[in-house]
């Protein structure tokens, strides 16, 4: 743990945005790594795929790709100022992949229909284990969050 | 593509004229270290390295094999532009194009330069938002419009759609990063966010393309081509991104340092 008492409030919410954004980019780099190219399961495009979802996903992934640059370059930042609080940006990068593939599994599979999570086979499971896999994530990370405040105030 | 077909069009000519510049483009950047060396500090010679790949990346995408195959196929034809419009901006801004030409310029000439980069048009131009647009929409003009059929069927019009692709690119590239010298300046926050809606739209684009190409592209061959200009298009904007976060990361180094607010340029 490098949280120590140089940290202030502005360098607090540092550790939360450069987590966030990096877990943001760290979804999205799961999702296009291991889903659409390794497993294949989603596709790039198919044919319900609206023209709003072809652009709320084209802006989504750009920022994605900052978010997981920016994040870490914010991290770095942080570490040079020795203003780092390490429980605080784990916390924070686990709420930016549980909103990203909460995001991902509700907005973007059924809202928009950009993709589903797999083809050729009973979609339910799929969805159910997606969207649950994001809500743990993003609960634990909040969880983490209180817990890393709750501890600040000790210190 | 058989708008090629139908009206053939000699690109011999094209090509000796794009290796003729290219040849001078190639001459021209070390006649100017020469020339400024002799009133400057030494310029860096490793420099030429990026001039020099920056102008074989825009030349291979003009002329030779890939540009033959690029009429035929679409594939090839993306490839070609990435080449064009991404690649070689980035590398050529690396070898600081403009630094040189100011230092090898006599004062007056130099001077001149400055007044017309400084002029409202060189801020205008160079405003990360506008270039965007000059980028970006014109290749929403190329694929979205009849204008890719249309181009290879007039050598001046195609001539002039890669000479714009050429420009835009570099003038998006030099208005997101500060490589080179660079008069007008934007927020990193601003040039973060052109950035993002850039690479934005370059990905619906592809996935549009993908969707539906060109008229006179075949479904498959438009697939493989929006694909590599989704992927292709990642992997040169995640360079960019990459520059920018550098950039912010040590001029937020400088803000602590010192207290006055200023911008590294090496």
């Amino acid at each position: 743990m490098t949280g120590n008492r140089f940290s202030n409030h502005s360098y607090s919410a540092r550790n939360v945005w450069s987590g966030v954004l990096f877990g943001i980019g760290l979804m999205a780099l799961i999702d296009e790594i291991i889903f659409h190219q390794l497993l294949q399961w989603h596709h790039f495009y198919d044919d319900s795929t609206t023209q709003v979802g072809i652009f709320s996903d084209g802006i989504l992934n750009a920022f994605a790709l900052f978010a997981v640059v920016g994040g870490l370059f914010m991290y770095a930042d942080l570490r040079r100022k020795h203003t780092v609080h390490m429980l605080k940006w784990i916390a924070s990068v686990l709420i930016g992949t549980g909103s990203f593939q909460l995001f991902d599994g509700l907005i973007n599979h059924k809202l928009l229909r950009i993709h589903q999570v797999r083809y050729t086979v009973e979609i339910l499971p799929y969805d159910l284990a997606w969207n649950t896999a994001g809500f743990i994530l993003l609960t634990s990370g909040i969880l983490l969050l209180i817990k890393s405040k709750h501890r600040q105030a000790e210190e | 593509m058989h708008a090629h077909a139908m009206a053939p069009v000699n690109f011999a000519v094209f090509e000796t004229i794009i290796l003729l510049l290219g040849a001078g483009a190639l001459l021209l950047y070390p006649s100017a270290i020469f020339l400024s060396n002799k009133k400057h500090r030494k310029w860096p010679y490793s420099r030429y390295i990026f001039w020099f790949s920056g102008i074989s990346a825009a030349t291979a995408a003009l002329t030779g094999p890939l540009f033959e195959m690029s009429h035929e196929n679409f594939t090839a034809h993306m490839a070609g532009h990435l080449l064009l419009g991404m690649l070689a901006p980035l590398l050529l801004v690396f070898s600081k194009p403009m630094t040189l030409l100011m230092r090898t310029l006599n004062v007056s000439a130099a001077r001149r330069l400055s007044r017309v980069l400084n002029s409202r048009y060189g801020q205008f131009i160079s405003n990360p938002l506008i270039a965007s647009v000059l980028n970006i929409g014109g290749l929403y003009l190329i694929y979205k419009t009849d204008l890719f059929t249309m181009m290879h069927s007039s050598l001046w019009l195609f001539a002039l759609v890669h000479l714009h692709v050429l420009l835009a690119g570099y003038l998006f590239t030099i208005s997101v990063v500060y490589i080179d010298l660079t008069p007008h300046r934007y927020s990193f926050m601003y040039r973060s966010v052109i950035l993002i809606l850039a690479l934005g739209f370059h990905k619906i684009l592809s996935k549009l393309i993908y969707a539906e190409p060109p008229q006179s592209v075949s479904r498959q061959e438009g697939e493989t081509g929006a694909l590599l200009m989704y992927y292709g298009g990642d992997l040169i904007d995640f360079c960019l991104i990459i520059i920018l976060c550098h950039q912010w990361y040590r001029a937020s180094a400088t803000k602590r340092d010192r207290s006055s607010q200023s911008y590294h340029i090496s």
